[in-house]
């Protein structure tokens, strides 16, 4: 078979909707038989985190991100109307009565169809992330890592 | 028109319908064919694009009672 097609993209934003749009691509393009990479970086992470809390060992400021920052996709907010914290579970409801799929189960048919999660290493340091609080079966990378795969892509998103 | 296998997707959104009908083709030998049900409007285009990149043929497809059929056979 030829080689195939590749498609990467950055996941910049913490925001549940543009994050939602990035794993449907993805989960498209693997669909599509692509070798697909997602690069997490800065609040893109927060996809990444487990949703319970792993006491770490830390300073202040990296307890302070730590509290602040959505622990994992489904506490993630809207990039528009989240109406602190309430349009989240509006367009969750909304989303149940139309069959989409939310995030996380998104980011978990990503990692069957084998689509290729990395963090970040230099944000996950400024923003006092562990690996123990990221999801399991994903790599750590920075961006050498990442431009050796989007310059053999195909389609390269920065979302 | 006979089907090696028929794929329910209906009333799934995207991009579900593309996922499934992925994994019910890996399971097919080339030349058979698969049969698709699927409620989403973006299906017609999103299964025809899928099916001409990755070398499969849409034989046929129809619309019947809101449900979108179609027949892909594997290249």
């Amino acid at each position: 078979m030829a080689d195939k097609k590749r498609t990467t993209i950055i996941l910049f934003t913490g925001d549940y909707d543009k994050a939602m749009a990035a794993y449907i691509i993805a989960n498209g393009a693997a669909a599509y038989d692509h070798e697909v990479t997602i690069f997490h970086t800065f609040w893109g992470l927060n996809a990444l985190r487990k949703d319970e809390n792993i006491p770490m060992k830390k300073n202040f400021m990296e307890k302070m991100f730590g509290k602040m920052m959505p622990r994992g996709a489904d506490k993630m907010g809207l990039s528009k109307m989240n109406f602190a914290g309430f349009g989240p579970k509006m367009i969750k409801d909304v989303m149940k009565k139309h069959n989409a799929m939310p995030l996380p189960e998104l980011i978990e048919m990503a990692q069957e169809q084998d689509v290729k999660l990395v963090a970040c290493t230099m944000t996950m340091d400024l923003l006092g992330l562990k690996q123990e609080e990221l999801l399991d079966n994903i790599e750590y990378a920075g961006v050498a890592a990442y431009l050796a795969d989007a310059q053999e892509g195909n389609v390269n998103l920065f979302i | 028109m006979n089907a090696k296998k028929v794929l329910d997707a209906k009333g799934l959104a995207c991009p579900m319908p593309i996922v499934k009908t992925k994994k019910a083709m890996n399971e097919l030998e080339s030349g058979q064919i698969l049969e698709i049900h699927a409620t989403d409007k973006g299906a017609k285009n999103d299964l025809a694009a899928w099916a001409k990149s990755g070398g499969h043929e849409l034989v046929k497809h129809e619309e019947e009672n809101e449900v979108l059929k179609f027949w892909i056979k594997k290249g």
